[in-house]
């Protein structure tokens, strides 16, 4: 009894030897030709009718999957090193090193055969070609339509640049300063400590135009003319006018800060919902 | 009716050899469906005929199908029309033929190992690998002009990362199986041969492309 339960110990731990042995040569960490196939389907055959318990037969089996995907890689080597190309790198780099450009030359002549290719004018397409030349029409008879119409410098107006859409009709800058005043004068009517909730700021009667006021304010704040005070617990954000604009705007390291301005939070704050 | 149809084949193979000999591309060499639209669908047999002439004058019609993809039985009409064809010395150069079509010794020989170590890397080498084999037998100088003369003439060609690659002129010129065999069967020589000793002492430059 002792012995029988000696030498299922024993199988044991040679079916794990087995499949670990297989799993490095899935691996590719040691060669598929060292594993001597013969002598480990005889060691499988040996133990296979001592198995009766289920975790037993699936060592069983994890050993021959094991095996049948080395028996793979030897046959896969074995294809890839009888393919008519396959030379091995080595050999082929050591006999490249030790001939002599004069025999390297003699092999290489025996194995190219070099294009044949002619360049010749003939009087065919000599013909052809002065055919053609009669033919052409000079190029100022050809590209009238691209002589560009002589155009003298003259003065433009601001207007007329507004009218063309190449300026604005309020200067940028003009316009974040009239944004700040308004800041200012909505802080005095609606806020209190010298700020207001930032919705109630952004805030207007159409989404696009909350929108386009909410991007306004985001330069408010980056160009130093208004700073935003945040209440992370009470998710409240508040926007604060400074009285004058912060000189010392890109000297010290600036923070992003995303608000959603979102459709959905557009309507809550319509509704009174959003605090 | 025999007669005219002989006639037909032989306007076809001036046709083909117009087309064959004569560069119409940046590269040489014709595709397979530029010979059907202008021979029509019996052009693999003109080729063929055409090949059967060449073969006195030591010529051949090369095919070179896409991707290097030999078919393994006859070609079909659509694997031949999109291979390319060229015509290509059939026989050898003498090394003192190679001459006369602006090869120097040397810079044969580096072509041949270049052409030799990528294929026994599968096809894709570093350059830097190449440079360095190149330059146990040419002056340093050289060997980067020589590298980049091979490219620019369709032998190899680089990518972004430096590897280098068989191109489509070594393809079309070169039995790459047979310059391997021939390789590992070559024993080292101790004595030259008399042509190839006295080509060596040439210095002559060749005339690029």
């Amino acid at each position: 009894m002792e012995s029988k339960k000696a030498q299922k110990k024993l199988g044991t731990e040679k079916l794990q030897r087995i499949i670990e042995m297989c799993i490095a040569i899935e691996n590719h960490t040691v060669d598929p030709f060292l594993l001597n196939v013969d002598d480990i389907i005889k060691v499988v055959k040996e133990y296979f009718p001592q198995w009766k318990k289920p975790e037993e037969l699936n060592l069983d089996s994890e050993a021959i999957h094991h095996l049948a995907s080395a028996i793979k890689l030897q046959s896969e080597w074995v294809k890839q090193r009888s393919t008519a190309l396959y030379t091995d790198p080595f050999l082929l780099e050591e006999k490249i090193t030790q001939a002599t450009r004069e025999e390297m030359v003699g092999v290489f002549l025996k194995a190219w055969h070099p294009l044949v290719e002619l360049e010749q004018l003939s009087l065919h397409s000599l013909a052809e070609a002065m055919r053609y030349w009669d033919g052409l029409l000079p190029l100022k008879e050809r590209w009238p339509e691209l002589a560009v119409p002589e155009v003298g410098m003259g003065i433009t107006s601001r207007d007329e640049l507004i009218k063309e859409q190449l300026l604005g009709d309020k200067l940028f800058s003009e316009e974040l300063e009239g944004y700040w005043r308004e800041l200012k004068e909505k802080v005095k009517e609606k806020g209190a400590d010298g700020k207001i909730r930032y919705w109630d700021f952004i805030g207007a009667d159409t989404y696009e135009e909350t929108v386009e006021r909410a991007f306004l304010a985001s330069f408010l704040i980056s160009y130093g003319y208004a700073t935003l005070e945040i209440h992370p617990l009470e998710e409240e954000v508040f926007i604060e006018p400074f009285d004058k604009p912060l000189a010392k705007i890109g000297t010290q390291q600036s923070i992003s800060i995303p608000i959603a301005v979102t459709y959905e939070n557009w309507q809550k704050w319509k509704r009174g919902e959003l605090d | 009716m025999r007669k005219k149809t002989k006639g037909i084949y032989a306007s076809k193979m001036k046709r083909a050899t117009h087309m064959l000999f004569y560069r119409r591309h940046q590269k040489p060499g014709v595709k397979g469906w530029e010979l059907h639209k202008a021979l029509g669908a019996d052009y693999p047999k003109v080729l063929e005929v055409l090949d059967d002439y060449l073969k006195s004058l030591d010529l051949q019609v090369k095919t070179v199908f896409e991707e290097e993809k030999t078919p393994a039985g006859k070609p079909t009409l659509e694997e031949l029309d999109r291979a390319r064809f060229y015509v290509t010395l059939r026989g050898e150069l003498t090394p003192k033929e190679t001459k006369m079509i602006g090869w120097r010794i040397d810079d044969l020989a580096g072509l041949a190992v270049a052409i030799s170590y990528i294929i026994s890397k599968k096809g894709q080498a570093p350059r830097k690998d190449v440079e360095e084999l190149l330059s146990e037998k040419l002056p340093g100088w050289k060997v980067g002009i020589n590298i980049d003369r091979y490219i620019r003439y369709g032998y190899l060609q680089e990518d972004e990362n430096d590897q280098l690659y068989l191109d489509w002129r070594t393809r079309a010129e070169v039995d790459e199986k047979a310059l391997i065999d021939m390789l590992l069967r070559s024993e080292a020589q101790t004595t030259l041969p008399s042509e190839v000793s006295e080509e060596a002492n040439e210095v002559d430059e060749p005339e690029d492309e």
